[in-house]
């Protein structure tokens, strides 16, 4: 495994979420907020305009942290904080580094997500079971 | 204006959502989950789970709708049009499998106020129809301009 201390790093994810990725995902998630998915409430309430959902993008992060502990079951907990409002059609880059490998052999990880050189997702805080 | 703090320790009525093969599916595609664990029965049931795996943060399709009702709950007074997700926290037990039954209590916890803005901290407990804890979370919403 690539996980086995401080400094190793993530493979890390990368993707652009399209035009109506926000609808998607309200629908599979049952957060139908109106700031992700309708232009003019966004405005109306001091927003850029619709802004992607925290949870979309932490599923992101958790995503990057599953993908390297080797599945579901490696991911045993996983704390963000949302530092900034993601928006549709821009790339988002997750990156994260191992900071400890407990005895228990409990990995920790720290992640951030990007998006257009902000971090909307810093000092994300993982910690995996890795898998075989 | 200050925030109220009396809703502090409130609990909300439990929800139990009944995990669906398809669901799981569609919430894997639109987060992008590739892992056939998560898309494919055969592969899962290969990998010895009875059914498709929720993807871990499968967790807010069965938790959100106990919190949901939290936010327009009239003793707690969120102004849902000026609220932001300000943090998140989830730890995981057992896997979640289609066909899974998964109660949630949640509970308002704290309600602090930082610089003009509201922060509204509400935990969910998440079992699974053998009573096993599959996941807890901690909602931290924000009110801006409260």
């Amino acid at each position: 495994m690539r996980l086995v201390q401080p400094g190793d790093e993530l493979p890390g994810v990368q993707l652009t979420p399209d035009r109506y990725l926000t609808v998607r995902y309200a629908g599979a998630s049952g957060d139908f907020n109106p700031i992700h998915i309708d232009e003019e409430f966004a405005r109306q309430v001091g927003l850029p305009g619709r802004i992607l959902h925290g949870l979309y993008t932490m599923a992101q992060v958790a995503r990057a942290n599953t993908e390297a502990g080797g599945g579901p079951a490696s991911l045993k907990r996983l704390t963000v904080q949302f530092r900034g409002m993601g928006v549709p059609e821009v790339e988002l880059t997750v990156t994260g580094t191992v900071t400890e490998v407990r005895d228990d052999g409990t990995v920790v990880t720290e992640c951030s997500c990007g998006q257009d050189g902000k971090r909307i997702i810093r000092a994300a805080e993982a910690e995996l079971r890795l898998q075989p | 204006m200050p925030v109220n703090t009396d809703a502090i320790g409130k609990t909300l009525a439990p929800k139990t959502y009944a995990v669906g093969r398809e669901k799981i599916r569609e919430f894997a595609e639109a987060v992008g989950e590739t892992d056939p664990l998560h898309l494919d029965v055969e592969a899962a049931r290969a990998a010895g789970y009875a059914d498709v795996v929720a993807p871990p943060m499968f967790c807010v399709v069965y938790s959100l709708q106990a919190v949901w009702p939290g936010l327009f709950d009239e003793e707690i007074g969120i102004d849902f049009a000026h609220m932001v997700h300000g943090g998140q926290e989830f730890r995981w037990g057992e896997l979640v499998v289609a066909g899974d039954e998964i109660t949630t209590v949640a509970k308002l916890n704290d309600v602090t106020e930082k610089r003009g803005n509201g922060f509204y901290v509400f935990e969910t407990t998440s079992t699974n129809q053998r009573g096993e804890p599959v996941c807890t979370g901690l909602w931290t919403n924000i009110v801006r301009g409260v």
